[in-house]
């Protein structure tokens, strides 16, 4: 049994679409395998389970050499608009949900879902501030004992 | 190949134990299957999620994912779970005889 994975906390730590996705997809693909799973989402991760702002994750395109694209390009007014809305296209017609949808998904299989404290605070944000599906506000302490026994993944 | 038997026939798995040919399985394999597997009792909601997967394979040739599964089954994601603890898709898809799924999401 030692080669096998049994549990995994992955850790959301970055705000932009490119930022997101990756972790959601190594939590979703835990869970289909029977893995027991824990999102931990901190600092700018957190605007993926903000009510107010998940519904508008932008991809990075200043900064973002993975773009393969100028940089005076990528700071143009609605650049960053333009290229989430082309990337959002192709990731629905390869039947990948949206960030929210995604989100609400992991929740159901049974991933928990927490937001760290530092974080929060720093933002003076509120459990309100959350979509529903965050479970609590935790600390780094409680989320290394929630951790206990499993792997770490961050992103 | 490694073979194994199900209700009294010999049939070819891989690996991971999923049929190599999804045309070797009959319906009285899959309570047996199922308890390798973990699921001790296949009731008619876990047939219904077996069902779907083998005629979905069947018609695309493709073993289907959670999320698919989810939308178009008629089992919602969260109880796909309860029936299958330890991953729906994969559960289903080796309880059908059908190949593992191979979609990331």
């Amino acid at each position: 049994m030692g080669d096998t994975i049994e549990k995994v906390s992955v850790i959301i730590s970055k705000g932009s679409l490119d930022g997101i996705y990756p972790g959601l997809i190594m939590a979703n693909g835990a869970r289909a395998e029977g893995i027991e799973t824990n999102l931990f989402f901190t600092f700018f991760g957190l605007d993926a389970i903000n009510r107010k702002r998940h519904e508008h994750i932008k991809l990075a395109s200043v900064g973002n050499p993975g773009l393969h694209m100028a940089t005076w390009l990528g700071g143009f007014p609605g650049m960053a608009s333009i290229m989430t809305h082309y990337m959002e296209r192709h990731i629905e017609s390869l039947d990948i949900p949206s960030i929210p949808e995604f989100i609400e998904m992991i929740a159901d299989t049974g991933a928990g879902m927490y937001a760290c404290k530092a974080s929060v605070d720093l933002f003076r944000l509120e459990k309100d501030d959350f979509i529903d599906q965050v479970q609590d506000i935790i600390t780094v302490g409680e989320f290394y004992e929630r951790a206990a026994g499993g792997e770490i993944i961050f992103t | 190949m490694p073979s194994r038997s199900y209700a009294g026939v010999d049939v070819e798995v891989g690996e991971d134990g999923f049929f190599v040919h999804p045309e070797q399985w009959t319906e009285e394999m899959a309570p047996v299957i199922a308890k390798e597997s973990g699921v001790d009792d296949l009731t008619p909601r876990h047939w219904q999620v077996v069902n779907f997967m083998r005629a979905q394979y069947m018609a695309k040739g493709d073993s289907p994912s959670v999320r698919l599964l989810g939308k178009a089954s008629g089992v919602p994601v969260k109880e796909l779970y309860e029936l299958f603890p330890k991953g729906p898709a994969k559960l289903a898809a080796k309880i059908a005889g059908i190949p593992k799924p191979r979609s990331c999401i």
